[in-house]
């Protein structure tokens, strides 16, 4: 794969100058973060003391489910958005008449929606630790500060938003509707998460080597992803399709 | 701009077609563009206008055929190359409206790879006369001002061949004098331009050459060609009073191959060469007596040979 980076770096530069400017956007992305960073933290926070080991486990793995939904939701919307509303704009055709290739238009899309996803996630983990450490009771505190459980939060965050990104990008490759691809895109950004549920609800032991197992098919999912978007955007079918 | 042999055209395309399932686009499209030309490339709605530049522009795929655009085959591995040296401004400018000028102009300064972007935005903006409004939003300009900016996009790259995609389509008069204008700066500047049109005083006034096209080739050449070549040469004499004997006025003149009357006093010779056919016919008239009015040329305008050469496709295709 040839990838020039100034090229991406114009695309993705140009998302999130239009982020800035569009206020609606910006809201959309603050609004299910505080929900969900709400819902977990009460979750959380009311957990009695005295249940078992693995009922808290349980609970606690239910709570943190809600941040994986973030890295799932986010990027899904902006994704979707990214082909087909350049399309509704009228701004498509005159970007692939650069010399921009494929890869750097997707790339750059990617990226746009990537970054904020990620500043977004990781900052209310770090919130929703930091209440856990100073306010959550000691036993609910170690339940939560367990290696499997973090690491299962810190690699799939990336890996579920990039799933979520390219189901997204695939989808507004093919649409014609921009309401419709955000909507088929955000069904479609959540089987990742019922992964996740599973280990949740101890389906799925709750072990490190399980973690690094699921983390490394989700690698896989993401690079045939990848590969599939990447030979769905078809310019002639963009450019002439009315 | 990047450099390639001078003597090389600039566009050639040998019969290059378009088919969308059933339905042919353009068919077997051959043509060449000098360095420093400006083409017109005329056509009704639907002749395969767009689709042809989309085609040169490497947007879509010949179905078969083959072309040089700027000195490089048109083929999919050298796509990139071709639209690092040509610009395309489609019918509609396509701007980021949320962004200001000079944030679209900077985006599409990174999707050329430009070093330094900042003097070539400031040039181009310069060029179209914006660079006072380099800071607004594109959302506050209007339709001309936007279309502006859309030339000013397509400058950026200094390309070697421009393709303008119906670029008044929309505008006002003002808006339309004002893309003639920067049209006329960028052929001062031996920027070769391939501008497709249904507006056929626009073609008139800003081309070299133009070419009639429907599906097919109808005819290329200068505009003053295709009218020669469609039409025959004639006078127009207007005398006070009929003539007694026109046939022995007319008849006896060696550049008038025939003449008709067109009712009254008023005569159209069809003549070899207009003007040494109109000081012979003025002397014979004078010799017969006649009181003469006028004698002119009859001008056939670009619109005469389009229609001539389109004007039946289109009343195929409506009935």
């Amino acid at each position: 794969m040839n990838i020039n980076m100034s090229r991406v770096r114009a695309i993705s530069q140009k998302e999130f100058r239009d982020y800035r400017r569009n206020r609606f956007i910006v809201v959309t992305m603050a609004i299910s973060p505080v929900v969900f960073v709400a819902w977990t933290l009460i979750s959380l926070l009311v957990i009695p003391a005295a249940q078992t080991s693995p009922q808290l486990n349980t609970q606690v793995g239910l709570s943190m489910l809600f941040m994986l939904l973030v890295p799932a939701i986010i990027p899904a919307g902006i994704a979707a958005y990214s082909v087909v509303g350049e399309r509704e704009q009228g701004t498509l055709e005159p970007v692939l008449t650069t010399p921009v290739r494929s890869d750097e238009f997707l790339v750059g899309k990617a990226l746009a929606a990537l970054v904020p996803t990620l500043a977004i996630s990781y900052a209310i983990f770090g919130v929703v630790l930091a209440c856990v450490a100073l306010f959550a009771h000691p036993g609910v505190s170690s339940a939560v500060f367990r290696a499997p459980l973090l690491l299962a939060l810190g690699l799939f965050t990336p890996l579920i938003a990039a799933w979520s990104i390219w189901v997204g990008i695939a989808t507004s490759a093919r649409s014609r509707d921009v309401r419709v691809a955000q909507q088929i895109a955000t069904l479609a950004s959540l089987p990742p998460v019922a992964v996740a549920a599973l280990m949740a609800f101890d389906v799925i032991p709750q072990t490190l080597g399980v973690a690094l197992g699921l983390a490394a098919v989700l690698v896989l999912v993401d690079s045939l992803g990848w590969r599939a978007v990447s030979a769905i955007f078809d310019r002639e079918r963009l450019v002439t399709r009315s | 701009m990047t450099s390639t042999n001078n003597s090389e055209p600039a566009l050639v395309t040998h019969h290059l077609t378009k088919r969308f399932g059933d339905r042919t686009a353009v068919d077997g499209l051959s043509l060449s563009v000098a360095k420093g030309e400006v083409f017109g490339f005329l056509g009704p709605n639907g002749a395969g206008k767009t689709t042809t530049v989309r085609m040169l522009g490497t947007l879509i795929a010949p179905s078969s055929g083959s072309a040089m655009v700027a000195g490089l085959d048109l083929a999919p591995a050298n796509g990139v190359e071709i639209r690092q040296r040509i610009s395309i401004m489609p019918e509609s400018p396509g701007l980021y409206l949320r962004l200001s000028v000079a944030e679209n102009l900077e985006c599409f300064a990174g999707l050329y790879g430009l070093a330094d972007p900042r003097p070539r935005i400031q040039r181009a903006l310069e060029a179209v006369n914006m660079a006072s409004r380099a800071k607004d939003p594109c959302g506050t300009l209007s339709k001309g001002l936007r279309q502006r900016v859309g030339l000013a996009r397509a400058l950026l790259n200094d390309p070697e061949v421009v393709f303008l995609d119906e670029p008044t389509s929309g505008l006002d008069p003002v808006a339309t004098r004002e893309v003639h204008e920067l049209i006329d700066g960028l052929r001062r500047q031996g920027v070769t331009i391939f501008l497709t049109t249904h507006r056929l005083e626009e073609a008139e006034r800003l081309c070299d050459r133009v070419a009639i096209f429907s599906t097919t080739l109808r005819s290329v050449g200068r505009p003053d060609e295709l009218r020669d070549r469609l039409f025959k040469k004639e006078l127009s004499v207007e005398t006070v009073a009929p003539l007694a004997a026109p046939e022995a006025v007319f008849g006896s003149i060696a550049s008038v191959e025939s003449w008709s009357a067109e009712g009254g006093p008023r005569y159209v010779l069809s003549v070899t060469d207009t003007r040494s056919a109109a000081p012979e016919v003025a002397r014979a008239l004078v010799r017969s007596g006649a009181d003469i009015l006028s004698i002119a040329e009859t001008r056939h305008s670009l619109e005469d040979v389009y229609l001539e050469l389109v004007d039946e496709d289109v009343e195929v295709s409506r009935t």
